[in-house]
């Protein structure tokens, strides 16, 4: 019996993906543990792994294709001792257990549909790649509008809306030009020749209303403004397009406000020179560790929301989320674009463990290798931009966390003291509050606890 | 000194354009209204609202008539013909009022008198016979940003068929007899004849309808077009299809009236009246439109679907500028018009939602596509009828026929056309004319609640009928 090799989710909210290499081919041998493909979401690269043995029958996804649903049959496998070439020919049909009746071949939008773990919805002997098979974070949707809420649903003719369903095209995508923006049939007519039509939502939404909302201007009305040739046009990949979209949803969703305070660094500089300077050296003569003021900024951070517990919150429209831990989020630089993998627990971690898992994140961050599970979620996050010499700035905020401090260069500064100016270094962070989750004095205390811990690092070790 | 300059100067105050002038007012530009004979135009006057005074008087003297149907009884049942006339001028005398205290209302300026384009947003008034309402702006040059025509229509006349006003009639003559004729023919079987053959029919008169086409009211739907037929010869009026009046002689009080039968004979009819109601042409000529350059089509001015025409500044809107020549379809068109002028993004007009009304008994309605028109257009369809026998509030109100039939679009369930005969049916097509507006298909017809006892039900029996769930057949 030919083993058909599935769209691998993984995460929980994975809808598609794009196969981004094959590293066998038709004819190849693979046994249990054989990296046989990479997968490309929006923010991570992932290997697919066999799971049985046999040999790579046909593959029926050619790499570099985009937008995989996920549970797609990609290849099939003919075990052992079975015909290579009766399996090429009978695979790829799969039966309805196989293939949920929601992954479509032609890379249509999807209706909305319930988030499940990838465990739940994969075959439990299908190679899913176990590696990327999520843990029980499942359901953890950090968009969880599935049910619009008000404001947000989409006004619509059944007419059009039937349409649309019939041409595929995602209502979101689609602009209204009937009262109040009401979607009528001819402007599906208009979309389905390609007018009007809107960039589609990020994989990873999964909602018609989880989208960047409706734009202030049409891509039509952008490129009138400018002449022909005067531009590259560069198309999104998946992970700018979910930058756009979550940032997006997040500045229209949270009211958000802003707290700025200056940090003196005397002590943490002269402590993170004394406790650099006694780091041992490992094999390769390289010292064990190398505390850069990032990791006390993150170290503060996670201690700040322990000692502020009600600011280290997640609104959901049921409940406020009270975290128990501090999982901090720390926003790294790539080539194009941006990602936030997530110290666990840094409350509890020692600075040198945190530096440490830092640069092995960012590391992994840069080749595109983290799992999902390593950047989903968290309850706060740190975005430093002190190494371009920005004196402040605000950050917006990455749902579902309420909070993110934007952390600005480190710098001598004349200040006053006892009535003297001084040269000080001093450094600025803005902390941006989800209003919804953490009022004003509650954001005060939260910045000021931070503010208090960075002023006197020796307070972190107790 | 009075004001010359407008932005909006509307010419002709139908139905069409005295609406335009209002929304023009409502939207903040400086409005007139150019007039030369009556306030509210054909429609108040002579058309629409006078009609259908009279065949008000006529279906009352129906139900006088049939009172024992109802076990009632009416000893000496007549009319006085002047009294009904008077009533039906009565009528139309209130809404001239009702126009002229709307435009004063609205601040906007009436110019009696007849206009001529002169190009370059200029016009000339001249003074008309007419009596100028109170405070009305007289003969003079004056000026416009934007000049919108809504000069209408006027009967068509046929060679051998020109209308005399005494012997042949046109809708003019025909609403306000010198004296009841006791045999009418009437040419022509849209709204117009139809309507006339209906009245004078009711008040005694033997009525024959000629018609060219094979179908009376042909821009109906056949099916419910033959219906109306059947009713109409039972009530006695002779109906000729696909025939045609070659000849009209005159006597002194007497038309003699050769017909080809279309079937290779020819009658002769000896008639006290003759009808012309063969269709209406805009009035699109001595105004200064030629000069212009305005561009015109049969009879009519070319406009794109917000009223604009080829030269700029000048539109058009209602009759003048196409069919189907309603006062509905006027008042809409000028609506877009003035908004696309203030840059509101209006939708087009969309000539499939306008329905039409004739109030003939049975009455006819319809919105939308044909089936023989949706067939044409090549759409797969699904129809749907219900006869009103099936209607207990038809039943009750003695009216038990008539019939609603539907057509639905296999594919998407859009409603395409819906098309009635039957008492009341006139005001019952508005709930399909919403359903197409807000493009509803069959799905959120079956969750619509109708209201039990009414004919309105026989609406749903259709929209089920065509799915094949109807319920009380």
């Amino acid at each position: 019996m030919p083993i058909n090799i599935l769209m691998p989710a993984l995460s929980p909210t994975m809808e598609k993906g794009n196969l981004a290499k094959w590293l066998k081919k038709e004819g190849d041998k693979v046994k249990s543990g054989d990296v046989i493909a990479e997968i490309e979401t929006d923010k991570a690269t992932m290997e697919v792994e066999a799971v049985d043995e046999g040999t790579i029958a046909k593959i029926l996804v050619p790499e570099g294709t985009q937008d995989v649903p996920v549970n797609n049959v990609i290849a099939v496998l003919a075990g052992d001792g079975e015909d290579v070439k009766a399996a090429a020919s009978g695979g790829g049909a799969p039966s309805k257990a196989e293939k949920p009746a929601e992954a479509k071949t032609d890379g249509k939008p999807e209706a909305p549909k319930k988030p499940e773990p990838a465990v739940a919805s994969a075959p439990a002997s299908k190679p899913t790649a176990s590696a990327s098979a999520p843990n029980a974070r499942g359901g953890e949707d950090p968009f969880p509008l599935k049910q619009p809420v008000s404001g947000s649903r989409i006004f619509s003719s059944p007419l059009a809306r039937r349409l649309a369903k019939e041409a595929g095209i995602e209502l979101a995508r689609i602009s209204g030009s009937g009262p109040h923006g009401r979607i009528v049939a001819r402007d599906v007519a208009d979309a389905k020749a390609g007018k009007g039509l809107k960039a589609p939502a990020a994989a990873a939404s999964g909602g018609t209303v989880a989208g960047t909302g409706a734009p202030a201007m049409s891509d039509q009305q952008i490129l009138a403004l400018y002449e022909e040739g005067a531009y590259e046009s560069i198309p999104h990949d998946s992970m700018r397009r979910t930058i756009a979209q979550r940032l997006t949803a997040a500045t229209n969703s949270m009211p958000t406000f802003y707290l700025t305070v200056d940090c003196d660094l005397g002590k943490l500089n002269a402590a993170r020179e004394e406790i650099n300077a006694a780091a041992g050296k490992n094999a390769d003569g390289k010292p064990v560790y190398k505390l850069s003021v990032n990791d006390f900024v993150i170290k503060a951070m996670a201690l700040a929301l322990q000692k502020i517990p009600e600011a280290n919150v997640s609104w959901t429209e049921a409940a406020m989320l009270r975290h128990k831990h501090s999982d901090i989020g720390v926003a790294v630089a790539l080539p194009f674009g941006l990602i936030t993998p997530i110290i666990r627990q840094a409350e509890l971690k020692s600075l040198s463990a945190i530096s440490n898992e830092m640069k092995d994140l960012a590391a992994r961050a840069k080749g595109k290798k983290l799992k999902p599970q390593e950047y989903q979620g968290g309850t706060s996050s740190v975005s430093n931009l002190g190494m371009y010499g920005i004196k402040d700035f605000t950050a917006v905020i990455n749902p579902p966390q309420s909070s993110i401090l934007a952390v600005g260069t480190g710098e001598d500064r004349a200040v006053v003291r006892n009535g003297q100016i001084v040269v000080a270094s001093m450094m600025s962070v803005t902390l941006s509050c989800d209003h919804r989750a953490i009022d004003g004095a509650l954001g005060a205390e939260l910045i000021t606890a931070f503010k208090k811990l960075i002023e006197n690092p020796v307070m972190m070790v107790v | 000194m009075a004001d010359t300059s407008f932005d909006v100067v509307v010419i002709g105050s139908g139905p069409g354009g005295y609406v335009t002038a209002i929304r023009a007012a409502q939207l903040g530009f400086k409005t007139a209204i150019v007039e030369k004979a009556y306030l509210g135009g054909i429609c108040n006057n002579w058309g629409c609202i006078p009609t259908k005074a009279l065949l008000r008087s006529a279906e009352i003297y129906h139900y006088m008539q049939h009172a024992k149907d109802y076990g009632l009884s009416a000893e000496n049942v007549s009319f006085d013909p002047k009294a009904v006339i008077a009533r039906s001028r009565g009528v139309v005398k209130r809404l001239n009022g009702g126009v002229e205290f709307l435009m004063k209302k609205n601040k906007i300026s009436i110019i009696w008198g007849e206009a001529t384009l002169d190009g370059g947003g200029k016009f000339t008034v001249k003074a008309s016979q007419a009596e100028a309402p109170k405070g009305a702006l007289g003969p003079g040059s004056y000026q416009a940003r934007h000049i919108i025509v809504a000069t209408g229509a006027r009967p068509r006349v046929l060679p051998g068929l020109e209308p005399d006003k005494k012997l042949v009639w046109t809708y003019f003559e025909a609403m306000n007899p010198d004296k009841m004729p006791k045999s009418l023919l009437v040419v022509g079987s849209g709204a117009i004849g139809i309507e006339f053959a209906s009245f004078y029919k009711t008040m005694g008169a033997e009525v024959t309808v000629v018609e060219v086409l094979p179908q009376i009211l042909p821009v109906e739907d056949a099916e419910i077009a033959g219906f109306a037929r059947k009713q109409f010869e039972k009530q006695g009026i002779k109906i000729m299809s696909g025939a045609k009046v070659t000849k009209l002689d005159k006597k002194a009080d007497s038309v003699t009236a050769t017909i080809d039968d279309g079937k290779g004979g020819t009658q002769s009819l000896t008639v006290d009246r003759v009808i012309s109601a063969v269709g209406v042409v805009g009035n699109i000529e001595g105004f200064g439109l030629e000069k212009l350059g305005v561009k015109t089509e049969r009879g009519c001015i070319v406009i794109d679907g917000y009223g604009k025409t080829n030269v700029a500044g000048i539109y058009a809107i209602g009759d003048v500028a196409g069919p189907p020549m309603l006062a509905h379809k006027a008042e809409h068109e000028g609506i877009i018009c003035v908004e696309a002028i203030k840059g509101m993004h209006p939708h087009p007009m969309d000539k499939l939602l306008i329905p039409g009304c004739t109030y003939c008994h049975p009455q006819v309605a319809s919105v939308g596509l044909t089936e023989a028109k949706a067939k044409e257009a090549g759409k797969d369809i699904r129809v749907g009828r219900f006869p009103f026998v099936g209607n207990g509030k038809a039943i009750a109100q003695g009216e038990d026929q008539g019939m609603v039939k539907v057509v639905f679009d296999k594919k998407t369930g859009q409603l395409l056309g819906a098309h009635m005969v039957g008492a009341e049916v006139t005001e019952l097509i508005q709930g399909f004319v919403v359903a197409m507006n807000l493009e509803t298909t069959e799905e959120e017809l079956f969750h619509t609640i109708f209201p039990h006892p009414t004919i309105s039900e026989t609406m749903k029996e259709a929209v089920l009928d065509a799915y094949g769930r109807v319920l009380n057949m």
